[in-house]
């Protein structure tokens, strides 16, 4: 009885959206985004805006009530869904507001020091404009637990076409109010933020309420005109064959062109956010040919940039052990070359990178799966240790890394990228260089050599029967998936002027395999869309900096388990991944 | 073509060959220049057989838990980290408020308990550090079987870079979920009575803490082993990882055994985790990273999936870990050698792997499996 009680989806969603709220009000997340407005707007008498924080706790409570509520026929809410979806919010609600009680008689902040009373006043809906008796407190928070839930349960009976129009058009309204403040700054920066101010934007950050509507209206206009078939797409499939290719080819010089002139319309800021989704990009790319390709999960990937961070560094940095040769040198034969510092540092650390990623991989050739993640998580902790321990100081100089690299020139113009403009000028070298890897990875996906990567990954045994030389394939794979991460590393180098071991812990290896992981693996668009995803959104999103790593985790826990393909999958990849006799994704 | 495949062995064997000659030359010249005198060299064993033995009670949670799934439970060092972390919670009130140590008499019956034998009696920290023991135990079995339950049952049969990735986004979340729900700071363990100083064993001198690491830890392994080679749990344990499948049919609730196996892996975590605090006092978010990599090095090294195997490996490693910088890379003339004590056991990783790569004890793992 007990047992069939706790398996009713009311109790059982209604309890895990509440100790999820709990469990994110404890850990400070709740909190943290307590000053970010997203939405402003005049209600009861008095400006009151919804912060992002609060929007998790009511996203909560409308999850219960949606999980809870079961499917129906097609477009109707099923005979009892409005019930459970009303009673899952109910229960939600009173774990928030047992929670709640606890907190403010138990000082919980001996063990927890995130469990203030605010985070208490905010999971209760009580506290500020909403202060009364606490009988009174408990019942509105039940009425709108249930409320909510209620809300949930009448979205999951929505017709799915209602559904598919009106998901975006929330979507965006969430998105500009979460990043209202940089739109802002953007806008800003090209002198027309006034013109947005008061309707779209408001003063503090946030979306004003006329703007949200109006956005939420041109979200479902565009959702309606696609079912139509009024889509860029389908409007191109439409043209003749010579037509479709030169429209094609406009839209990609329109791109290319946009792309060339975005860090002047960003500005440094979001450039220099740029450039660092850039870099992680890169070397995205180049693990993405060891692990997507290869299908050879390499934990250690930090130790080639920074092999390729170091060479470069000990090449063009003032202070490094080799500086007086180099200036010999480079007083030698400057009259013979165009290019020098920056420019010959990078095919030394890609050469150096590519090198140390054949060393390390000969003695791994035999490893599989989880050994082979742990020996190269063991390597890249070695690197990291010499980096930074005394023996290697008088030439890697130990904790303090090196500084004073010598900034990059644009070739042929001898322009240095440094200075106020330092970041819009790096983000070319470094388009550059993604592009190139852009390249370089999709030939060798095409090539024999990618044909054979994609044959060990998918059983080496075979592949080996069918005659491919393991032993050549699998060095390929690390010596151009780490030259990648040599260039990147050159590139970090002078983007940073300085380096430090600490950068190239662990975690940088982490946060590369979780954006080739959201983005699908051996997917290269993939690998672009997760570092603007993993990388460029915590950047933008201040106070989400503490939660990123929390984040990281979650999400790659949660990919694997629902979406093991990844956002954007590679076709052949996505058919590896799915278990056997588990249907595929529909999209 | 197999001239080619010869070539990479004979390059493997050559690089292990260089870095055992390096360690020979090391050790020949720190012996011939006599750094160290013979008691220093007593501490460090003793140290390394006390760190030794909790890398020993890590390392049997990865090689129970590979043993059974074939994967590695890489979240593990954060199931130890639970443990010890939450426990700090419990021994700040134990061992420092006057309420639990007879100053006070707000709690008539135990203050006056503790009152009447006095704060230092052994029965009272005893008493004292079995609470501990089970808070810690039972945060690390908690954490351990939500892990199993969320992250691992669903992807049971899926291809194995899948559950290995699962399980380092499960570590790196827990890892911040402890920095973000007990704070970033690293905490100061009370101090114990009674575990503070030195005594001696056998005319050996040893500092108290250690002592009662080696004698816990070789309780708890005594346990395990009765555990799995005399009891139906152990029994079907080892049926399950001979074969799931075989065993499902024996009519052995698999699901249940591997929650099982996790809650024993848990428990010794925790319990390494509270024995760890004890002897370093500190306690951090990511304290459970490094101890996590190396008690899986020392479950490798002594053959993973064996359980006697993950004991020695734990006890090898750390000693080797402990007397190594001193041993052999001083001997090499590098400085502030104590630094490279992390490299030092990821070579040896390295070196196992190659030259013996089903371990010391281990025959179990063929080169399918590695």
């Amino acid at each position: 009885m007990s047992r069939s009680l706790l398996q009713h989806p009311s109790l059982r969603s209604g309890l895990i959206a509440g100790l999820v709220t709990v469990f994110l009000g404890l850990v400070g997340f709740l909190s943290a985004f307590q000053d970010d407005a997203l939405l402003v707007g005049h209600l009861l008498g008095a400006n009151r805006s919804l912060t992002l924080g609060t929007a998790v706790v009511l996203a909560a409570l409308i999850w219960a009530g949606a999980r809870a509520a079961p499917a129906g026929r097609p477009g109707w809410p099923a005979p009892r869904g409005p019930l459970y979806g009303a009673l899952a919010g109910l229960v939600a609600a009173l774990v928030l507001a047992a929670f709640a009680r606890l907190g403010r008689s138990v000082d919980l902040r001996a063990i927890f020091p995130k469990a203030s009373p605010e985070l208490y006043d905010m999971v209760a809906f009580s506290g500020g404009a909403f202060a009364g008796e606490a009988g009174w407190e408990l019942l509105r928070l039940l009425i709108l637990g249930a409320a909510m839930g209620l809300l949930g349960a009448l979205w999951q009976g929505l017709a799915p076409r209602s559904r598919r129009l009106a998901t975006p058009a929330i979507l965006l309204v969430l998105g500009l109010g979460v990043f209202a403040e940089q739109f802002l700054l953007v806008l800003a920066h090209n002198g027309i933020a006034e013109h947005f101010r008061g309707w779209l934007f408001l003063k503090g950050g946030g979306l004003a309420a006329p703007g949200a509507i109006l956005v939420a209206v041109l979200a479902v206009a565009a959702g309606l005109a696609a079912e139509r078939g009024w889509t860029p797409r389908q409007a191109l499939a439409r043209q003749a064959p010579a037509r479709r290719r030169a429209i094609l080819s406009l839209g990609w010089t329109l791109a290319l062109a946009l792309t060339l002139v975005l860090p002047w319309l960003l500005g440094s800021y979001h450039s220099d956010v740029l450039d660092t989704v850039g870099l992680y990009a890169l070397m995205g790319l180049g693990l993405n040919i060891v692990v997507g390709f290869a299908g050879m999960l390499d934990l250690g990937y930090v130790a080639f940039f920074a092999l390729g961070a170091y060479t470069a560094a000990v090449l063009t940095s003032k202070e490094s052990f080799l500086a007086p040769c180099i200036r010999l040198v480079e007083g030698v034969c400057a009259e013979h070359m165009p290019l020098t510092g920056f420019w010959v540092a990078v095919p030394a650390a890609v050469l150096v990178a590519g090198l140390g990623g054949v060393l390390l991989g000969i003695p791994v050739l035999k490893m599989r799966g989880d050994y082979l993640a742990i020996i190269t998580l063991g390597f890249g902790e070695i690197i990291r240790i010499l980096a930074q321990s005394d023996w290697l100081r008088p030439y890697l100089g130990g904790s303090q890394g090196i500084a004073g690299i010598a900034p990059a020139t644009i070739p042929f113009s001898g322009i240095a990228v440094a200075g106020l403009r330092k970041p819009q000028l790096l983000f070319y070298l470094i388009l550059a260089a993604c592009l190139l890897a852009v390249f370089i990875a999709r030939r060798l996906r095409d090539s024999r050599l990618g044909r054979a990567w994609m044959a060990i990954r998918e059983d080496e045994d075979v592949a080996e029967a069918m005659g491919i030389h393991l032993v050549m394939t699998k060095l390929m794979a690390f010596g151009t998936g780490a030259a990648l991460a040599g260039l990147a590393g050159t590139l970090f180098g002078v983007k940073l002027t300085t380096i430090y071991p600490h950068s190239f812990a662990l975690l940088v290896s982490i946060n590369i395999l979780a954006l080739i992981i959201v983005g699908g693996m051996g997917s290269i668009a993939g690998v672009m869309v997760g570092a603007l995803v993993l990388v460029g959104l915590p950047e933008l999103l201040r106070d989400f900096q503490d939660f990123r790593w929390m984040a990281f985790g979650a999400v790659l826990v949660w990919m694997m388990l629902n979406r093991p393909e990844g956002l954007l999958p590679d076709a052949e990849r996505r058919r590896e991944l799915r278990p056997e006799g588990a249907p595929a994704a529909a999209d | 073509m197999r001239l080619k495949t010869d070539l990479t062995t004979l390059a493997m064997w050559a690089i292990g060959g260089v870095i055992l000659l390096a360690i020979v030359i090391g050790s020949v010249a720190t012996l011939r220049a006599g750094g160290l005198s013979a008691r220093a060299w007593r501490d460090l064993v003793v140290f390394g057989l006390a760190q030794g033995s909790l890398y020993a009670l890590i390392a049997l949670g990865y090689t129970l838990v590979y043993g059974i799934l074939r994967m590695i439970n890489f979240a593990h060092g954060e199931v130890f980290t639970a443990g010890a972390f939450t426990a700090y919670f419990a021994a700040v009130p134990l061992f420092s408020s006057p309420r639990f140590n007879g100053r006070a008499g707000e709690l008539p019956l135990v203050g006056g308990l503790v009152a009447a034998l006095g704060p230092e009696h052994p029965v009272i920290v005893g008493v004292k550090l079995l609470l501990l023991l089970a808070v810690s135990m039972g945060a690390s079995v908690t954490v351990a079987v939500l892990l199993e339950r969320i992250a691992y049952r669903p992807l049971r049969r899926a291809p194995r870079l899948v559950p290995l990735i699962t399980a380092i986004g499960a570590s790196i979340f827990l890892q911040y979920t402890f920095a973000g729900l007990y704070g970033s700071n690293p905490q100061t363990y009370p101090d114990v009575p009674l575990l503070a100083g030195k005594t001696t064993v056998l005319g050996v001198e040893i500092l108290r803490a250690q002592l009662l690491v080696i004698v816990a830890a070789a309780l708890l392994m005594a346990v395990l082993v009765f555990l799995v080679q005399y009891t139906r749990t152990g029994q079907a344990m080892r049926a399950v990882s001979e074969d799931k499948d075989t065993a499902a049919l024996m009519g052995i609730d698999v699901d249940a055994v591997i929650v099982r196996t996790f809650i024993v892996g848990g428990a010794l975590a925790g319990a390494a985790g509270l024995l760890y605090a004890l002897l370093n006092k500190q306690v951090h978010f990511y304290m459970g990273f490094q101890p996590g990599l190396k008690a899986f090095t020392a479950a490798v090294l002594g053959g993973i999936g064996n359980v006697p195997g993950a004991m020695l490996g734990g006890l090898f490693l750390r000693l080797f870990e402990s007397v190594g910088p001193s041993l052999f890379l001083q001997g090499l003339k590098i400085p502030a050698a104590y630094q490279l004590k992390d490299a030092i056991a990821f070579t040896m990783l390295v070196l196992i792997l190659i030259f013996r790569p089903t371990g010391i004890l281990g025959e179990r793992l063929g080169a399918k499996r590695a």
